[in-house]
């Protein structure tokens, strides 16, 4: 069994909250004192059913405003498939929380709401999804109950969602009409609506496939920590700990340590008290190599037949996080891997208005602002492109003077 | 590109190593918090598969009530025995004796929420700048908001709407002095997980996790061991019953559930089919709705 995790984009309004608690509900994630919990609130819907949404809130501030501030995790499995949601807000002043909820999302679940169409909001959260690459979307149209489960107001509005696909570079896109409230295809296929042959929305995630890349070529292993036990007995042992971010190593495989770029071969590969004879995307393992190369944290071993880029001047795409603004003077850090070195914003070429997705020229980048800038960094930074390998091209910047993290970077090509 | 996934337990495994190798590369003098539970002993079990050959980059901290269950005891000193490696222990009778703390009174009296004093005074004197712990975002509905490496000020408090934005798998540890992190490794790990992985890596835990016969008493509608931490008095009715614990904590304020789960697969078997959550059997949670998310912010585990 593997584990799914998916964000949900969407506000309120669209009844995302409504949509996570009947996902649970119906799929009976919910135990028993959570659900006295649930009945004694006296949060009711109009017609006088449990208001699902309480499933979902999290904190004190949230409930007394009735809204998502922060992304929050939710757990539940079926016979299939294990789910991890990353329930995060919507509305634009929580961008850089739907940012942070989509970093880890192998899919994500787009609301939109029967009545309203696509509109600003459906624009935003698909370019986020797009510039976030993940790889599996689902459009779910909401509320249709509201419109008759009317099969025209769907096909119009996948119609107009296909259009903004386009714009955005979204692809493998799957559409499903559902109404959270009524329970109309969210765990069950639902009668009241017919004319739609297709997975209901939880049949749909317990199916979807999610690859993963695992060729040798990409083949990436920042290194995090050194084991050198320096007893008796181990006298010579030198370990190399890290988990695989992409690709697979093999014992023997030719490897390249950057940013030294001296070459080795890999001798042996442990997982604790196992050898396996190979290392594959998200293991965690320890590396020996053939030969004694000087290696600490921070440096990356990668496969010698498929470099990345080192380069320390790169064209990237910005998210800001942060509520003071990006300052250009200022020196910050950034965190790529398991290497923090400094950096500056060297130049702004353009921001998005992601309501629009029209360009804008000011250059100042505030809280929730994204576009594309140049980062020049202390050392230079071994890293793949994004688009083509998240794992090894996405990476934060961090304001030194209150150490929080301020800046998502999605890195995209070297500028030399 | 290849269907192959990872096993999920060999996925939540894997993030765990990383996220403890995080830690050791990036602070100058992490802790593991142990208490004695299945978590924490969870935690030490994927510390020696992050670490070992080598020793741990961190000592072991167990903050000790006085209140314990004698099997946690037993079983923390045979665990070090074995590992070797090095624990510290605050107590929170040193808290009580130097007059930081008050004992409580009356029938519910119980040392667990004295342990945040005597948590934070043990990180202070030791100069802890990171505290790993065993913490899962599917026990509590503010722990499902926390992240994985989360920020405490100087007064140990968290503060849920200035919490860092956390992306991908890049973990920030940068922190000013007097600041520490609280590191959770597990946080994406359900309590059928942590069972589940005990049972593949065969990870030995304390008998009072296996059903077992104890004297006990009804309070508040939950089944509590009778000890001589519990203040009793004429109404309160012991009776001998079959019972284990799904978590480990302060004898005053850890209720037991009836079960005659004696083997780990029975244990399994209930947990997948029980219609309680782990933490409804915490009576500190019950307090009010909101009582994990104020006690975080005062400094707790």
């Amino acid at each position: 069994m593997d584990i799914l995790k998916f964000i949900t984009a969407g506000s309120v309004d669209d009844g995302k909250s409504t949509l996570i608690g009947r996902l649970l509900y119906d799929s009976e994630a919910i135990l028993a004192d959570q659900l006295e919990a649930l009945h004694a609130s006296n949060r009711k819907n109009d017609d006088g059913s449990i208001d699902l949404a309480i499933l979902t809130d999290g904190l004190k501030a949230e409930r007394e405003q009735g809204i998502t501030i922060d992304v929050a995790y939710k757990y539940f499995e079926t016979d299939k498939r294990k789910f991890i949601i990353a329930d995060a807000p919507g509305h634009i002043q929580y961008t850089r929380n739907m940012v942070t909820g989509a970093s880890n999302a192998a899919l994500s679940i787009i609301l939109i709401d029967a009545r309203k169409g696509v509109i600003e909001q459906t624009t935003r959260h698909s370019f986020l999804v797009s510039l976030l690459q993940i790889p599996k979307v689902v459009v779910a149209v909401n509320k249709m109950d509201m419109v008759d489960y009317s099969e025209e107001v769907f096909n119009n509005i996948v119609a107009d969602f296909k259009k903004l696909a386009a714009k955005v570079n979204l692809d493998n896109v799957t559409y499903i009409p559902v109404s959270a409230l009524k329970g109309d295809n969210i765990v069950y296929q639902s009668s009241n609506i017919s004319w739609y042959s297709g997975d209901s929305l939880l049949q749909h995630l317990e199916n979807v496939e999610i690859t993963i890349d695992d060729s040798s070529t990409h083949a990436r292993l920042p290194v995090q920590w050194v084991v050198r036990p320096q007893t008796d007995e181990l006298h010579d042992y030198r370990g190399y700990a890290g988990r695989v971010s992409s690709g697979s190593f093999k014992v023997n495989d030719q490897v390249t340590i950057l940013p030294s770029g001296f070459s080795t071969t890999i001798s042996k590969i442990e997982l604790y008290d196992k050898e396996p004879a190979e290392a594959l995307a998200g293991m965690s393992v320890t590396v020996h190599l053939q030969d004694n190369i000087d290696i600490s944290r921070g440096d990356i071993i990668v496969n010698s037949a498929g470099q990345p880029q080192l380069s320390n001047v790169i064209e990237a795409d910005l998210c800001w996080m942060d509520t003071r603004p990006l300052d250009a003077s200022l020196t910050y850090l950034v965190q790529h891997n398991t290497k923090t070195i400094r950096c500056k914003i060297q130049e702004v070429i353009y921001k998005v208005n992601i309501n629009t997705l029209e360009k804008d020229y000011d250059d100042e980048f505030k809280l929730n602002d994204i576009g594309r800038i140049v980062i020049k960094t202390a050392e230079p930074l071994a890293f793949d492109p994004y688009q083509a390998n998240k794992a090894n091209g996405g990476a934060i910047i961090i304001d030194s003077r209150t150490n929080v993290t301020v800046g998502a970077l999605m890195l995209r090509q070297s500028v030399e | 590109m290849s269907k192959y996934r990872l096993d999920y337990l060999d996925e939540l495994e894997a993030e765990a190593i990383y996220i403890l190798r995080e830690v050791a590369g990036q602070f100058e003098k992490p802790a593991l918090l142990f208490s004695g539970g299945k978590d924490s002993i969870t935690l030490v079990y994927l510390a020696l598969k992050a670490f070992r050959p080598g020793k741990f980059p961190f000592p072991l901290v167990h903050i000790d009530t006085g209140h314990n269950f004698e099997e946690t005891i037993t079983y923390r000193d045979d665990m070090i025995a074995r590992i070797g490696e090095k624990l510290i222990v605050g107590h929170v009778q040193d808290s009580i004796d130097q007059g930081k703390v008050i004992e409580q009174k009356g029938k519910n009296a119980s040392r667990n929420p004295l342990q945040t004093t005597t948590l934070l005074d043990t990180i202070a004197k030791h100069g802890f700048d990171a505290c790993i712990g065993g913490a899962r975002r599917d026990e509590e509905k503010a722990r499902a908001k926390e992240r994985i490496f989360s920020v405490r000020d100087e007064f140990g408090q968290w503060d849920p709407k200035r919490q860092r934005p956390e992306l991908w798998d890049i973990y920030n540890g940068k922190i000013h002095k007097g600041e520490n992190v609280r590191v959770f490794p597990i946080s994406n790990w359900t309590e059928l997980d942590v069972w589940n992985y005990i049972r593949r890596e065969n990870i030995p835990l304390p008998t009072i996790y296996f059903a077992h016969q104890r004297d006990c008493i009804t309070r508040n509608g939950q089944l509590m061991a009778a000890s001589p931490f519990l203040n009793m008095d004429a109404d309160d009715v012991i009776e001998t019953k079959n019972v284990r614990f799904r978590t480990v904590g302060d004898m005053t304020c850890t209720a037991a559930v009836e079960s005659y789960a004696f083997e780990i697969d029975d244990i399994i078997d209930e947990i997948a089919s029980s219609k309680i959550s782990e933490r409804g059997a915490r009576m500190d949670d019950k307090v009010s709705e909101a009582a994990m998310e104020d006690r975080k912010k005062g400094g707790y585990f």
